[in-house]
């Protein structure tokens, strides 16, 4: 076998490789098809609610995955992964905003939050972010730097576990708070909104809505591929044995810093793509993103799919936010104590997730 | 990386006059002198001298010297507290001392290095509680400690070579465990994982071997194989082995050093130490 081939087979099995064609199908083909060729007065036509459900379900599915990495992998538990999210969100969004030009209300060049602050110019971030590229620059920096600076200084002085997620838990509430300022100029409690065109292209036609979804669906599966290729090489047995017994890890002469600081930088860089492609499709982002309660549900969607899995993650992203947009419509009341419990019934009965249960039976069968 | 951190090396001016080279300065040297390599030309693998640790008031280690010899197996034995497992930490760089020096060969200072750079300096160390990676197969625990170069970006493109699973393989069979190859480590005997543990010490070919405990819960016919191997290890490689079982200790002791309190109390062979008045008293006095 080549050095490809190996790889292909490294990855998945053929029942893998099979089930992730099928999913890819659905995607680029099904979706497509029956969204924008199938008439809307059909039964059969996908309408835009569903096109906007699935395309933000596979944004959060890349940051469980991004989760899991750490979390699942490493042992690394951060109770603060919205914040990654969110700042590659609002990276999408100034550029969005730029976009806008002078159709907004004040028909101003500088976005309305601004105009109605007062401001006469753009502040210093906001510099060349009317340039595409820089802020898809800023998408993967801004992310990754925080999270090189803040995991350099966590893992060298050894803080673990509760001490460590707690922290990160703190760092997106701080976060939160300075972004719901409108003098921080990101909109304050209202952040970003009413985008007109992404690249030129009107944002809310159904054309380009499906051109994002098609691109989420290619980065969720490219993420899951790599995350699969990190896990299954010699690199992801070390996360895995650092997740285990890290002191062991130490004496067998690995510097585990650098392992934890690579997934876990790598892992908000994940997010932050995640949440560029979330702000386009959602056509909103704002502090509350940055809430706790926000990162601690990505946890949730982990640990209902089966950490230490990938797939899991996905599987858990997908039930968890289905249920959500399910309750939130029907009992929008209930909606956080079906979370809740979730949660309580995943921790005592399924420690593995759903897919700990499919194995199970499988193993069984 | 590994050398990072390593003190720069001074040589030693020579004293009497063996044929030596001479630099500009007229100091002169026996033999050139490599930074991060172990520089073993005085016979000695590891020393410590004076070293004292405390935790908030208790004296865990006070002014112990000690001096292991290239392929000596040493036994360290002693009461509950006498200091064993801090020894340990402090050779391994999970403890600082307060005080003391300790050096590997002539010119690493252990006391300014990670653990992780101790590791690839050549000092492989076992626990007292048998620590394997559990969720890994037997290979995969052997595979992980293999001497290799271990920054991230290498493992991430690792690939084995196949004189790397001829290693592995050959380890396997010296620890018994070649029918358990992919088995999950996890299930191992207690037995077992012990042995497993001393696998992943000799892939990572350490000079020095620290052992704690080596035989704690293995069966007598276990223990005896052990016993062997240590010995067919000697000589190859330094070793220093702190156990309770005098049975095991008599087996394999050539040197044994008693430690009581933090500091060494008696050094010599086993009859020798057994017969010191002092160690009797420590360990029937009470």
């Amino acid at each position: 076998m080549g050095p490809i081939a190996t790889t292909i087979s490294r990855l998945y099995g053929i029942r893998g490789w099979t089930a992730l064609g099928a999913f890819a199908a659905v995607l680029f083909i099904v979706f497509p098809v029956f969204s924008l060729l199938v008439p809307p007065s059909s039964p059969f036509h996908v309408s835009q609610y569903w096109v906007t459900l699935i395309g933000k379900i596979m944004c959060y599915a890349i940051v469980a995955l991004a989760m899991d990495l750490v979390w699942g992998y490493a042992g690394i538990l951060s109770l603060g992964h919205g914040l990654f999210f969110a700042l590659g969100g609002y990276a999408m969004g100034m550029h969005l905003m730029r976009q806008i030009g002078r159709e907004g209300q004040y028909q101003s060049d500088l976005p309305d939050f601004m105009v109605f602050l007062d401001w006469k110019e753009y502040p210093w971030h906001w510099w060349n972010t009317d340039q595409f590229w820089y802020a898809m620059l800023l998408v993967v920096l801004v992310p990754g730097l925080l999270a090189y600076v803040f995991g350099y200084f966590a893992f060298r002085s050894r803080v673990k576990g509760v001490y460590f997620s707690i922290i990160t838990q703190a760092l997106t509430f701080a976060a939160m708070l300075l972004f719901f300022r409108n003098a921080t100029g990101f909109g304050g409690n209202n952040g970003f909104t009413d985008f007109k065109r992404i690249l030129g292209f009107t944002i809310a036609t159904p054309e380009t809505r499906m051109a994002l979804f098609a691109i989420t669906g290619a980065t969720l599966i490219g993420a899951l591929l790599l995350g699969r290729w990190l896990v299954t090489s010699r690199f992801g047995r070390v996360l895995m044995a650092i997740r285990d017994a890290e002191q062991r890890v130490a004496f067998c002469g690995y510097n585990t810093v650098n392992y934890k600081l690579f997934i876990w930088t790598l892992s908000a860089v994940l997010c932050g793509i995640a949440g560029a492609l979330y702000v386009p499709q959602v056509g909103i982002i704002n502090p509350s993103e940055m809430s706790p309660a926000n990162s601690i549900e990505i946890a949730i969607w982990v640990a209902v799919g089966g950490r230490g899995t990938l797939a899991g993650a996905l599987v858990g992203a997908g039930v968890v936010n289905g249920a959500k947009s399910f309750f939130t419509q029907a009992f929008p009341e209930y909606w956080l104590y079906v979370l809740g419990l979730a949660f309580i019934l995943v921790t005592l009965f399924m420690p593995h997730g759903l897919v700990g249960i499919l194995r199970k039976w499988r193993a069984t069968a | 990386m590994a050398r990072n951190g390593m003190k720069p090396v001074e040589a030693i001016p020579l004293e009497e006059s063996a044929p030596a080279a001479q630099d500009d300065t007229g100091t002169r040297y026996t033999h050139p002198v490599t930074p991060g390599e172990v520089d073993l030309s005085h016979g000695a693998i590891l020393y410590l001298e004076d070293i004292s640790v405390s935790f908030e008031g208790f004296r865990a280690l006070n002014k112990l010297s000690l001096m292991i010899e290239v392929g000596e197996l040493r036994c360290v034995i002693g009461p509950n507290g006498a200091g064993k497992t801090t020894m340990m930490d402090v050779i391994t760089g999970r403890t600082r001392p307060d005080a003391g020096s300790c050096f590997f060969g002539q010119t690493i200072d252990l006391t300014r290095l990670s653990e992780a750079e101790i590791a690839h300096a050549g000092i492989g160390r076992k626990f007292q509680k048998p620590t394997i990676f559990e969720h890994h197969t037997v290979f995969e625990n052997l595979e992980l400690a293999m001497k290799a170069d271990k920054t991230v970006r290498r493992t991430l493109f690792a690939r084995l070579s196949s004189e790397e699973r001829d290693r592995i393989a050959e380890t396997l069979q010296l620890i018994r465990l070649t029918d358990r190859t992919d088995r999950i480590a996890g299930l191992l005997s207690h037995g077992q994982k012990q042995w497993l543990e001393i696998g992943m010490l000799l892939m990572q070919e350490p000079k020095l071997l620290l052992l704690d405990e080596p035989v704690a819960g293995m069966s007598d016919e276990e223990t005896e194989r052990t016993a062997e191997l240590f010995v067919a290890l000697a000589g190859a490689h330094s070793l220093v082995v702190v156990e309770h079982d005098m049975a095991f200790i008599e087996k394999i002791a050539r040197k044994v050093t008693v430690l009581h309190e933090g500091s060494v109390i008696a050094e010599g062979p086993m009859t020798q130490v057994q017969n010191d008045p002092r160690v009797i008293e420590v360990y029937l006095g009470r």
